[in-house]
Protein backbone atom coordinates (compact mmCIF):
# COMPACT_ATOMS: atom_id res chain seq x y z
CA UNK A 1 0.00 0.00 0.00
CA UNK A 2 1.78 3.51 -1.11
CA UNK A 3 1.07 6.37 1.13
CA UNK A 4 -1.14 7.85 -1.37
CA UNK A 5 -3.24 5.29 -0.89
CA UNK A 6 -3.83 6.33 2.71
CA UNK A 7 -5.03 9.56 2.10
CA UNK A 8 -8.94 8.37 2.08
CA UNK A 9 -10.72 7.71 5.34
CA UNK A 10 -11.92 4.33 5.33
CA UNK A 11 -8.23 3.12 4.14
CA UNK A 12 -6.69 5.41 7.08
CA UNK A 13 -8.90 3.74 9.53
CA UNK A 14 -8.20 0.10 8.30
CA UNK A 15 -4.20 1.15 8.16
CA UNK A 16 -4.77 2.84 11.97
CA UNK A 17 -6.47 -0.57 13.24
CA UNK A 18 -4.06 -2.59 12.11
CA UNK A 19 -0.67 -0.08 13.22
CA UNK A 20 -1.80 1.21 16.55
CA UNK A 21 -1.34 -1.70 18.64
CA UNK A 22 2.40 -2.06 17.20
CA UNK A 23 3.03 1.17 17.49
CA UNK A 24 1.64 1.51 20.98
CA UNK A 25 4.24 -1.61 21.90
CA UNK A 26 7.34 -0.10 20.17
CA UNK A 27 6.25 3.23 21.91
CA UNK A 28 6.31 1.89 25.54
CA UNK A 29 9.50 0.29 24.91
CA UNK A 30 11.33 3.34 23.54
CA UNK A 31 10.04 5.23 26.43
CA UNK A 32 11.16 2.99 28.82
CA UNK A 33 14.70 2.73 27.50
CA UNK A 34 14.50 5.87 26.70
CA UNK A 35 14.05 6.79 30.52
CA UNK A 36 16.57 3.98 31.79
CA UNK A 37 19.05 5.97 29.53
CA UNK A 38 17.87 9.38 31.01
CA UNK A 39 18.50 7.64 34.86
CA UNK A 40 21.96 6.45 33.74
CA UNK A 41 23.17 9.43 32.48
CA UNK A 42 25.58 11.45 34.31
CA UNK A 43 25.19 14.85 35.91
CA UNK A 44 26.44 17.76 34.37
CA UNK A 45 29.15 19.54 34.99
CA UNK A 46 27.55 22.87 35.83
CA UNK A 47 23.91 21.95 36.12
CA UNK A 48 24.63 18.99 38.49
CA UNK A 49 21.23 16.47 38.80
CA UNK A 50 18.82 18.92 37.04
CA UNK A 51 20.50 17.97 33.82
CA UNK A 52 18.09 15.34 34.12
CA UNK A 53 15.08 17.83 32.97
CA UNK A 54 16.28 18.12 29.43
CA UNK A 55 15.33 14.80 28.69
CA UNK A 56 11.78 15.87 28.69
CA UNK A 57 12.22 19.40 28.17
CA UNK A 58 14.10 19.44 24.86
CA UNK A 59 12.23 16.77 23.06
CA UNK A 60 8.97 18.53 24.30
CA UNK A 61 9.95 21.84 23.20
CA UNK A 62 10.85 20.36 19.85
CA UNK A 63 7.37 17.86 19.21
CA UNK A 64 5.34 21.05 20.14
CA UNK A 65 7.11 22.68 16.77
CA UNK A 66 7.30 19.45 15.16
CA UNK A 67 3.10 19.52 15.79
CA UNK A 68 2.78 23.10 14.71
CA UNK A 69 4.80 22.31 11.55
CA UNK A 70 2.88 18.95 10.75
CA UNK A 71 -0.47 21.72 10.83
CA UNK A 72 1.21 24.12 8.89
CA UNK A 73 1.60 21.35 5.70
CA UNK A 74 -2.04 20.05 6.69
CA UNK A 75 -3.30 23.46 6.52
CA UNK A 76 -2.03 23.72 2.69
CA UNK A 77 -3.61 20.37 2.10
CA UNK A 78 -6.55 21.99 3.24
CA UNK A 79 -6.63 25.07 1.38
CA UNK A 80 -4.75 24.50 -1.78
CA UNK A 81 -6.08 20.11 -2.34
CA UNK A 82 -9.06 20.54 -0.07
CA UNK A 83 -8.26 17.41 0.99
CA UNK A 84 -10.74 15.99 3.76
CA UNK A 85 -7.40 13.95 5.38
CA UNK A 86 -5.77 17.17 5.65
CA UNK A 87 -8.24 18.99 7.92
CA UNK A 88 -8.34 15.82 10.31
CA UNK A 89 -4.68 15.75 10.52
CA UNK A 90 -4.72 19.18 11.64
CA UNK A 91 -7.45 19.27 14.03
CA UNK A 92 -5.59 15.54 15.63
CA UNK A 93 -2.59 17.44 16.17
CA UNK A 94 -3.50 20.68 17.86
CA UNK A 95 -4.00 18.59 21.25
CA UNK A 96 -1.15 16.55 21.08
CA UNK A 97 1.30 19.88 20.87
CA UNK A 98 -0.79 21.81 22.82
CA UNK A 99 -0.25 19.11 25.83
CA UNK A 100 3.98 18.64 24.39
CA UNK A 101 4.38 22.72 24.72
CA UNK A 102 2.65 22.92 28.35
CA UNK A 103 5.00 20.18 29.19
CA UNK A 104 7.77 22.22 27.71
CA UNK A 105 6.68 25.59 29.41
CA UNK A 106 6.20 23.52 32.89
CA UNK A 107 9.52 21.62 32.60
CA UNK A 108 11.62 24.89 31.58
CA UNK A 109 10.18 26.68 34.75
CA UNK A 110 11.30 24.14 37.07
CA UNK A 111 14.74 24.06 35.41
CA UNK A 112 14.75 27.74 35.40
CA UNK A 113 14.02 27.97 39.09
CA UNK A 114 17.20 26.09 40.42
CA UNK A 115 19.24 27.28 37.41
CA UNK A 116 18.54 31.04 36.84
CA UNK A 117 16.97 31.36 40.07
CA UNK A 118 13.54 32.59 38.64
CA UNK A 119 10.51 29.92 37.45
CA UNK A 120 9.70 32.71 34.29
CA UNK A 121 11.30 35.64 32.96
CA UNK A 122 10.07 37.16 29.60
CA UNK A 123 13.03 36.31 27.12
CA UNK A 124 12.60 35.90 23.37
CA UNK A 125 12.67 32.06 23.89
CA UNK A 126 10.16 31.66 26.98
CA UNK A 127 7.63 34.42 25.65
CA UNK A 128 7.74 32.53 21.54
CA UNK A 129 7.04 29.53 22.88
CA UNK A 130 4.16 31.37 25.38
CA UNK A 131 2.85 32.32 22.11
CA UNK A 132 3.34 29.15 20.56
CA UNK A 133 0.98 27.72 23.24
CA UNK A 134 -1.69 30.71 23.20
CA UNK A 135 -1.74 29.86 19.24
CA UNK A 136 -2.70 26.08 20.09
CA UNK A 137 -5.22 26.99 22.37
CA UNK A 138 -6.63 29.66 19.59
CA UNK A 139 -6.80 26.96 16.96
CA UNK A 140 -8.44 24.34 19.25
CA UNK A 141 -11.29 27.07 20.37
CA UNK A 142 -11.50 27.65 16.70
CA UNK A 143 -12.54 24.26 15.59
CA UNK A 144 -14.89 24.09 18.56
CA UNK A 145 -16.68 27.46 17.78
CA UNK A 146 -17.13 26.61 13.82
CA UNK A 147 -19.85 24.00 14.10
CA UNK A 148 -19.60 23.20 10.51
CA UNK A 149 -15.77 20.93 9.92
CA UNK A 150 -15.01 22.39 6.11
CA UNK A 151 -15.68 25.76 7.10
CA UNK A 152 -13.74 25.56 10.60
CA UNK A 153 -11.23 23.71 8.67
CA UNK A 154 -10.48 26.60 6.27
CA UNK A 155 -10.72 29.45 9.61
CA UNK A 156 -8.28 26.94 11.43
CA UNK A 157 -5.68 26.66 8.49
CA UNK A 158 -5.43 30.18 7.84
CA UNK A 159 -4.70 31.22 11.53
CA UNK A 160 -2.11 28.02 11.42
CA UNK A 161 0.20 29.42 8.28
CA UNK A 162 -0.07 32.91 9.96
CA UNK A 163 1.20 31.07 13.56
CA UNK A 164 3.47 29.48 11.20
CA UNK A 165 5.51 32.71 11.60
CA UNK A 166 6.39 31.52 15.05
CA UNK A 167 8.47 28.59 14.27
CA UNK A 168 11.82 29.94 13.01
CA UNK A 169 11.81 32.94 15.87
CA UNK A 170 11.51 30.07 18.41
CA UNK A 171 14.12 28.52 16.72
CA UNK A 172 16.54 31.43 16.08
CA UNK A 173 15.32 33.49 18.88
CA UNK A 174 18.25 32.46 21.07
CA UNK A 175 20.63 34.06 18.09
CA UNK A 176 18.60 37.11 16.99
CA UNK A 177 18.11 38.14 20.82
CA UNK A 178 20.28 38.24 23.97
CA UNK A 179 18.46 36.13 26.03
CA UNK A 180 18.74 34.28 29.72
CA UNK A 181 17.96 30.84 27.76
CA UNK A 182 21.18 29.30 26.27
CA UNK A 183 21.63 28.91 22.63
CA UNK A 184 21.72 25.99 20.27
CA UNK A 185 23.68 23.23 21.79
CA UNK A 186 22.58 20.03 19.66
CA UNK A 187 21.87 20.56 15.70
CA UNK A 188 24.65 23.68 15.35
CA UNK A 189 27.05 24.04 12.37
CA UNK A 190 30.13 23.09 14.04
CA UNK A 191 28.61 20.15 15.84
CA UNK A 192 26.97 19.26 19.45
CA UNK A 193 27.89 20.80 22.43
CA UNK A 194 26.66 18.31 24.74
CA UNK A 195 29.03 15.50 25.91
CA UNK A 196 27.92 12.05 24.18
CA UNK A 197 26.90 10.38 27.93
CA UNK A 198 24.05 13.06 28.18
CA UNK A 199 23.85 13.52 24.28
CA UNK A 200 22.86 10.13 23.26
CA UNK A 201 20.05 9.64 25.93
CA UNK A 202 18.43 12.92 25.22
CA UNK A 203 18.30 11.72 21.52
CA UNK A 204 16.92 8.29 22.59
CA UNK A 205 14.15 10.22 24.38
CA UNK A 206 13.93 12.31 21.31
CA UNK A 207 13.01 9.44 19.19
CA UNK A 208 10.76 7.86 21.85
CA UNK A 209 8.80 11.17 22.16
CA UNK A 210 8.42 11.48 18.27
CA UNK A 211 7.27 7.69 18.62
CA UNK A 212 4.40 8.61 21.05
CA UNK A 213 3.31 11.19 19.13
CA UNK A 214 3.35 9.44 15.82
CA UNK A 215 0.69 6.90 17.87
CA UNK A 216 -1.10 9.12 19.91
CA UNK A 217 -1.69 11.58 16.61
CA UNK A 218 -2.73 7.87 13.91
CA UNK A 219 -5.06 7.78 16.78
CA UNK A 220 -7.01 10.94 17.49
CA UNK A 221 -7.40 10.95 13.75
CA UNK A 222 -8.37 7.94 14.15
CA UNK A 223 -11.04 9.30 16.34
CA UNK A 224 -11.68 12.58 14.40
CA UNK A 225 -13.08 10.31 11.03
CA UNK A 226 -15.20 8.25 13.02
CA UNK A 227 -16.38 11.62 14.72
CA UNK A 228 -17.25 13.42 11.26
CA UNK A 229 -19.27 9.94 10.30
CA UNK A 230 -20.93 9.94 13.60
CA UNK A 231 -21.78 13.58 12.51
CA UNK A 232 -22.93 12.89 9.54
CA UNK A 233 -25.29 9.78 10.81
CA UNK A 234 -27.53 12.01 13.32
CA UNK A 235 -27.57 14.68 10.47
CA UNK A 236 -29.37 11.55 8.24
CA UNK A 237 -31.51 10.54 11.63
CA UNK A 238 -32.24 14.32 12.00
CA UNK A 239 -33.02 14.71 8.13
CA UNK A 240 -34.86 11.68 8.56
CA UNK A 241 -37.41 12.32 12.20
CA UNK A 242 -38.36 16.16 10.11
CA UNK B 1 23.66 18.23 48.70
CA UNK B 2 22.82 19.92 45.43
CA UNK B 3 20.89 16.97 44.24
CA UNK B 4 19.08 17.29 47.07
CA UNK B 5 17.75 20.48 46.77
CA UNK B 6 17.22 19.87 43.27
CA UNK B 7 15.17 16.78 43.88
CA UNK B 8 11.67 18.89 44.04
CA UNK B 9 12.29 20.27 40.58
CA UNK B 10 13.26 17.32 39.13
CA UNK B 11 10.74 14.84 40.55
CA UNK B 12 8.10 17.67 39.54
CA UNK B 13 9.21 17.53 35.85
CA UNK B 14 9.18 13.99 35.55
CA UNK B 15 5.59 13.78 37.92
CA UNK B 16 4.41 16.39 35.31
CA UNK B 17 5.20 14.52 31.99
CA UNK B 18 3.64 11.48 33.27
CA UNK B 19 0.22 13.33 34.19
CA UNK B 20 0.42 15.03 30.54
CA UNK B 21 1.21 11.65 28.89
CA UNK B 22 -1.51 10.15 31.06
CA UNK B 23 -4.14 12.61 30.47
CA UNK B 24 -3.13 12.54 26.48
CA UNK B 25 -3.52 8.72 26.22
CA UNK B 26 -6.78 8.38 28.43
CA UNK B 27 -8.33 11.31 26.20
CA UNK B 28 -7.72 9.57 23.25
CA UNK B 29 -8.86 6.39 24.26
CA UNK B 30 -12.08 7.39 25.60
CA UNK B 31 -12.84 9.53 22.88
CA UNK B 32 -12.18 6.40 20.55
CA UNK B 33 -14.82 4.38 22.78
CA UNK B 34 -17.25 7.52 22.76
CA UNK B 35 -17.34 7.88 19.04
CA UNK B 36 -17.27 3.64 18.33
CA UNK B 37 -20.22 3.24 20.73
CA UNK B 38 -21.90 6.70 19.18
CA UNK B 39 -21.46 4.84 15.60
CA UNK B 40 -22.61 1.54 16.69
CA UNK B 41 -25.98 2.55 18.41
CA UNK B 42 -26.93 4.88 14.57
CA UNK B 43 -25.85 1.51 13.09
CA UNK B 44 -28.02 -0.40 15.40
CA UNK B 45 -30.75 2.02 15.05
CA UNK B 46 -30.84 1.21 11.18
CA UNK B 47 -28.61 4.49 9.84
CA UNK B 48 -25.26 3.48 7.89
CA UNK B 49 -23.11 5.14 5.20
CA UNK B 50 -24.21 4.72 1.84
CA UNK B 51 -21.04 2.77 1.03
CA UNK B 52 -21.63 0.34 4.40
CA UNK B 53 -23.30 -2.63 4.55
CA UNK B 54 -26.72 -1.44 6.11
CA UNK B 55 -29.03 0.06 3.47
CA UNK B 56 -29.59 3.87 4.50
CA UNK B 57 -32.51 4.55 2.26
CA UNK B 58 -34.60 1.60 3.97
CA UNK B 59 -33.21 3.22 7.63
CA UNK B 60 -34.88 6.68 6.49
CA UNK B 61 -38.09 5.24 5.29
CA UNK B 62 -38.50 3.03 8.72
CA UNK B 63 -37.15 6.25 10.68
CA UNK B 64 -39.72 8.25 8.46
CA UNK B 65 -42.94 5.89 9.54
CA UNK B 66 -42.05 6.38 13.16
CA UNK B 67 -41.98 9.92 13.11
Amino acid sequence: MSLIDLANPSRFLKFADRVLPWLGGVTVIALAFGLNQAMGAPDDYQQGATVKIMFLHVPSAWLGMLAWGIMSIAALGTLVWRHPLADVAAKAAAPIGAAFTLLCLITGSLWGRPEWGTYWVWDARLTSELVLFLLYLGVIALWRTVEDPSRAARAAAILTLVGAVDLPIIKFSVDWWNTLHQGESVFRFGGSTIYPTILVPLLVMAVAFTLLFVTLHVAAMRNEILRRRVRTLRLMQAQATN
Amino acid sequence: MEAINHLPFIVGSYAAAFVVVALLVAWVMIDFRAQRRALADLERRGFARRSAAAPAGAALAQAKEEA
